[in-house]
């Protein structure tokens, strides 16, 4: 049901973003360096969570979304408009948990 | 008074803007510019009006852009700088001129499944359905719909996808769906789930804003959006 | 189209082709002190500006979208409230990024 994981995945990036938002905020302000944030990051199992989820979230969100636009704007549709929706979904998964692992590792 | 320029749609879709001035009167209509055109000036201009007061939604066209019923707009309203240009319902094959081809409107309508579908019998008695109940004041609030295909001309996504049931056709839809007397709901959401369906609207709202009898198929498609995920959820679809 | 639609879609588009390339240019594990001092400059800080804001903009017209499917607004009001909370983050963000 691509219509209420879409919403739900909404309200949880909603949420997400806020508090990504901040933290960069709150590291850009406070003048963090790299060891500071590392510091706070690695070994952190709080951390990958949230981000775990905010990726997930994302590779969810995203493809669902840009899934009309690309058959309203570029006339797309069919089995080959799933599969590249859903390999863009996979991509931003395995790439966002790689980006996670950067600071948990 | 000044006189109108009334640029007016002529022939089929390859078809291109014709000019006319018309004498503009006070509290003058669109609907009596047309009319105007068509006795005093150019018979064979084609166009529809039946009830020329606002109940039968025959008269609807593109105004300026925008589509209304000209027998309800005031040239006053619209012709801001004294010109109008008049098109036929977008979304919909050109019959001729400012004449819409209005059958994928309705066939639209019937692939919802948009006519009641009852259980009862002459032996059965009255169903009581209590009108302050929220199922009946959502059907309420969407039964006036007169198909004049407002709504349909309006919606960027009927524009876009040509599969798209629209608004018209899922408001009928809705207002059957919380009509508790109706038996045949299950199979009216599948009618109208997925990406022809109610999951196309992407609350634009030029639907509700256009809508000359107030309706809101935006809300009555939300309250399918809602029902299709709850009948999905417990395994009815 | 709509405008506050267009818009919603447009941001939508601009962070679908933006997070890829965040998250690939994360993962590549570069020096954090170096990246760090990357972002102050002010091309960067512009650039992070502009994100804030189209990450506002999906966000208000998300919250639009949500109003109306799942409450008993009028249109009007929801396109408002949306509105206006789109605007505090981003006011809020655009401030506290100092740019």
């Amino acid at each position: 049901m691509l219509w209420i994981v879409q919403r739900a995945s909404a309200a949880v990036l909603a949420l997400c973003v806020t508090v990504h938002l901040v933290t960069i905020v709150y590291a850009v302000r406070g003048g963090l360096t790299a060891a500071d944030i590392f510091a706070r990051t690695r070994g952190s199992l709080g951390w990958l969570a949230f981000y775990t989820l905010f990726v997930l979230a994302v590779a969810v969100h995203a493809p669902i979304g840009l899934r009309p636009v690309l058959t309203e704007w570029l006339g797309w549709r069919g089995r080959t408009r799933e599969w590249f929706v859903a390999a863009f979904g996979v991509a931003l998964a395995w790439l966002g948990m790689r980006a996670a692992l950067v600071v948990f590792r | 008074m000044t006189a109108l320029q009334v640029s007016v749609w002529r022939g089929g879709a390859d078809g291109r803007l014709q000019a006319f001035e018309v004498p503009r009167y006070p509290s003058q209509t669109v609907l009596d510019v047309v009319t105007h055109i068509q006795r005093k000036i150019d018979p064979s201009l084609a166009y529809r009006y039946a009830c020329r007061v606002g109940m039968c939604g025959s008269c609807a066209m593109t105004v300026n852009g925008v589509p209304r019923w000209t027998c309800r707009t005031h040239v006053d309203r619209v012709a801001k700088d004294g010109t109008l240009e008049l098109r036929p319902l977008r979304n919909l094959p050109i019959v001729r001129d400012l004449v819409a081809d209005m059958r994928t409107f309705f066939d639209k309508w019937e692939r919802a499944r948009g006519h009641f579908e009852g259980g009862a019998t002459r032996a059965d008695d009255f169903a009581r359905v209590a009108p302050e109940s929220p199922a009946r004041q959502a059907a309420d609030a969407g039964i006036e719909c007169i198909g004049c295909g407002v709504c349909y001309a309006a919606c960027d996504v009927v524009r876009w996808n040509p599969d798209y049931l629209g608004p018209a056709a899922l408001n009928r839809a809705w207002t059957l769906i919380t009509d508790v007397r109706d038996t045949k709901t299950a199979e009216r959401l599948r009618a109208i789930a997925g990406d022809a369906g109610c999951h196309a609207c992407h609350t634009h709202t030029s639907c509700t804003e256009r809508c000359p009898m107030h309706l809101s198929p935006t809300a009555s498609i939300a309250g399918l959006k809602r029902a299709v995920t709850k009948a999905a959820l417990e395994g009815k679809l | 189209m709509k405008r506050v639609a267009l818009i919603h879609r447009l941001s939508g588009i601009a962070l679908a082709l933006f997070l890829p390339v965040h998250f690939w240019a994360l993962g590549l594990g570069l020096e954090m002190d170096a990246f760090l001092r990357w972002t102050e400059q002010p091309v960067v800080k512009f650039a992070e500006w502009g994100i804030v804001v189209l990450l506002a903009a999906h966000l208000g017209g998300g919250l639009r979208v949500l109003a109306i499917e799942f409450l008993d607004w009028h249109e009007w009001q929801k396109s408002l409230a949306a509105i206006a909370g789109a605007i505090v983050l981003a006011a809020g963000l655009a401030f506290a990024l100092a740019l």
